[in-house]
């Protein structure tokens, strides 16, 4: 194949940029829609979504609070920020990843099935990793768990040889660190 | 007052709120699930209904409407085929930021979601093609939806949007409001510049030997005041300004730092200039594809500086410099008053030379091409048609293509909202209902869609629409038989294999326009195009202009696929060979 860079009208970026992930808040109306067209921003524009959690923040005022896990170039990220500020039901969005110092946590419940030794060792690793039991039966376990999302993936990896069944993950709610809160 | 407490029908809510926004015409077409709004249209007269023949038609109708005035263009339209009828003319009007409220009926809310007659998912169809949707379930938020629907439209950068009205809804009595006081609380563009942004902007202005305005259609959408700040300030600078598609009208084609249009088929010294500037001033234009070519060949020596009302337009696809988020407006007039209190002057040694380079390009007469005695070339029908309506009260329209270059080329502009084209979406069958559009805002004037003969058949059944409401438009068809920018490159890409882009059993243009009721004209000879223009013009009656052209006349210059600004091809002296190869392997896989 020829390696050089194919020319053309519509701009085609070969240049390796570095990708990263970034937590996004956002502040938004809670209006019927207003998922959908933030959902299909990312769709619609070829934008990554490697988490999405959102809920009613603040009843009285009819507003959501977003938190979204994307990743891109710092560009495309921009671009993302921008996009979703533009929006009409969209009261404000910060990337906390870039004003730095935030907290992101999740919520796990993880099902194990097993007897004997591997049952001891479920409860004493889910001990370790401050998991409580919310449900058992002879041979099961429902532990319930929140942390850092990799704290989460490390207890389902540990589980996966002492019988693990399924997983239910609410995916990240995020906020940033100190006095001051979101505008909005 | 007491109309904030007046109780009516949803659909009395509509012509109500219609007519308090100062809604003068709306573009619409019947149906099931808006007849009650219907019958209230047949109780008033204050808003006039136009009815279209195909819900396209009357969401470009609205597109010209509210190009040609700068206010709201409004369509209307029934659940299900009608609403998806309006898809294109609403990403048409995204697109180009037109201003537009797109209203359509809905099957009865305790039947939404049952697969009911003529039921669409209409809010969920058209969600990325319009500014904001709404759907609405309580009369009691019609009013408030409606006002709120226009507001978002006009303001910050335009746009379409859509109210979804359950027939129900339209039944039901609820509480009326007025448009007095509305705000969306989490939609509050910005307009007023930042005033550092203005002084750098104008100290990094100040500083350059090579500057250009490439201006767009931002300028023409912030109001006629933009174009007076904007011809004011070339006038202060003695800076060149070159323009999008979009923009042809904001600076008068006749004005002395006029470059032409830019682009892919824009003029030789346009993008000559755009290639070699050291300072860009991007005023209302969004770096579109079709303006740039290859990007990492795009003007590389220049510094940039981008005046956007949308800020997501920043750094979308080129990085700037300088950018200033407000309306273009407020901008230019932030400018000009730090450029007249620093009494900044520009090194008019360096400007001097730059405009010497300028006026080399320029001599190279890009726009040049084989005239012909016996064949009407389609530059010279459109300059003839220029020479011999220059003077009036003209609005001039396209549909996409070829034409539609050769308007944007050769039909001089010198007045902003009087060039209506679809740019962004390059929507076939834009022109005609557009032209209606601006004939039922504009009466009196003479209203001419250059047009193709492929495009025009397009939407083709509006014309049907000029003769009800004897709106005596003009559409004047270069027929070259072809789909001719298809045909285009297929020559330059594709080892002119012209495949499907003939014309084929193409109608008798004078016939159909006397089969709707209308006037046909049909013209072959150079020499007789004169006259039947006239004739044309004189004409009170909507107009079919068959224009027969050369058939196989290439629109040039013409930036190719893959190549930058200082690689046009050049129409006067570009063999068929050059044509033929124009465009490398790699470029072919792309648009």
């Amino acid at each position: 194949m020829n390696t050089t860079a194919p020319q053309s009208a519509y701009f085609i970026d070969t240049k390796k940029q570095e990708i990263n992930i970034h937590t996004l808040a956002v502040v938004a109306e809670n209006q019927p829609g207003v998922l959908a067209r933030i959902i299909g921003l990312f769709a619609g524009r070829g934008y990554n979504i490697d988490s999405l959690t959102v809920s009613e923040t603040e009843h009285e005022k009819h507003v959501s609070r977003f938190t979204i896990v994307t990743s891109g170039t710092e560009k495309v990220v921009a671009q993302i920020k921008a996009q979703l500020e533009r929006m009409v039901l969209v009261h404000s969005v910060a990337d906390l990843t870039v004003q730095g110092n935030f907290l992101a946590r999740e919520l796990a419940m993880v099902k194990v099935c097993g007897q004997g030794d591997k049952r001891v060792e479920a409860l004493r690793l889910a001990d370790a990793f401050r998991a409580r039991v919310v449900d058992a039966s002879t041979d099961s376990f429902v532990f319930e768990l929140t942390g850092k999302p990799d704290k989460i993936d490390q207890f389902i990896s540990l589980m996966v040889p002492l019988g693990l069944v399924e997983v239910a993950r609410t995916g990240v709610a995020a906020i940033s660190r100190g006095p001051e809160g979101m505008k909005g | 007052m007491a109309a904030a407490e007046e109780m009516m029908t949803g659909a009395e809510m509509v012509l109500r709120a219609l007519a308090d926004q100062g809604v003068k015409h709306v573009f619409g077409y019947p149906g099931g699930a808006v007849l009650p709004i219907y019958d209230e249209f047949f109780q008033q007269d204050k808003v006039k209904h136009i009815l279209v023949r195909h819900e396209q038609g009357a969401t470009h109708m609205a597109e010209g409407y509210a190009r040609s005035t700068g206010k709201c263009g409004v369509a209307l339209a029934t659940s299900g085929p009608g609403a998806t009828n309006c898809v294109t003319g609403l990403v048409d009007a995204l697109m180009d930021s037109i201003p537009m409220v797109c209203i359509t009926g809905q099957v009865p809310t305790h039947l939404i979601g049952s697969d009911a007659f003529q039921e669409c998912d209409t809010v969920g169809i058209t969600l990325p093609c319009t500014k904001q949707n709404w759907l609405v379930k309580d009369v009691n938020d019609l009013a408030r939806i409606l006002h709120e629907a226009f507001y978002v439209a006009t303001t910050g950068r335009p746009g379409p949007v859509l109210v979804d009205i359950p027939k129900d809804v339209q039944f039901a009595t609820g509480k009326y409001v007025g448009p007095e006081g509305i705000i969306v609380k989490s939609y509050q563009p910005r307009t007023a510049p930042d005033e550092k942004a203005i002084a750098a902007a104008v100290a990094l202005i100040a500083t350059t030997k090579k500057p250009l305005f490439y201006t767009g259609g931002g300028v023409i959408n912030s109001g006629d005041k933009a174009s007076k700040l904007l011809r004011e300030f070339v006038a202060l600078t003695g800076i060149p300004i070159t323009s999008t598609l979009m923009g042809l009208g904001a600076y008068p084609a006749s004005g002395s730092e006029w470059l032409g249009m830019l682009g892919m088929h824009g003029t030789y010294e346009a993008n000559m200039a755009m290639h070699d500037c050291d300072v860009m001033i991007n005023v209302g234009a969004r770096f579109d594809d079709r303006i740039t070519g290859r990007l990492d060949a795009f003007a590389p020596n220049s510094k940039k500086i981008h005046i956007d009302i949308d800020p997501s337009s920043i750094n979308k696809v080129v990085r700037v410099d300088v950018p200033v988020v407000a309306d273009v407006a407020k901008a230019l007039e932030a400018m000009i008053a730090v450029w007249k209190q620093a009494k900044h002057q520009l090194d008019p040694t360096a400007l001097n030379t730059w405009k010497k380079q300028i006026a080399q390009w320029k001599s190279i007469d890009c726009l040049k091409y084989r005239s012909n005695k016996d064949v009407i070339m389609p530059q010279y029908a459109i300059q003839r048609l220029y020479e011999l309506t220059k003077d009036m009260d003209t609005y001039i329209t396209t549909e996409v293509g070829q034409h539609q270059m050769w308007a944007a080329q050769f039909y001089r502009f010198e007045k902003p909202n009087r060039w209506m084209t679809s740019g962004g979406l390059g929507t076939m069958g834009y022109g005609l209902p557009a032209a209606v559009g601006e004939q039922a805002a504009h009466p009196k004037s003479l209203v001419i869609d250059i047009a193709g003969d492929a495009s025009v058949q397009m939407t083709i059944q509006e014309f049907s629409t000029a003769i009800q409401y004897k709106l005596p438009i003009k559409i004047f068809i270069l027929n070259n038989q072809y789909m001719g920018m298809v045909r285009q490159w297929q020559q330059l890409l594709h080892g002119n294999r012209m495949s499907e882009s003939y014309s084929e059993a193409l109608p008798d243009f004078v016939k159909l326009a006397e089969a709707y009721g209308g006037v046909g004209f049909r013209c072959d000879k150079p020499e007789d195009l004169d006259g039947m223009i006239k004739q044309m013009i004189a004409s009170p009656h909507p107009v079919l202009f068959d224009c027969r052209v050369a058939n196989l006349a290439n629109c040039f210059p013409m930036i190719p696929s893959g190549k930058a600004h200082n690689e046009m091809l050049l129409g006067e002296n570009v063999t068929d060979e050059q044509v033929g190869t124009a465009i490398d392997a790699k470029g072919k896989l792309l648009v």
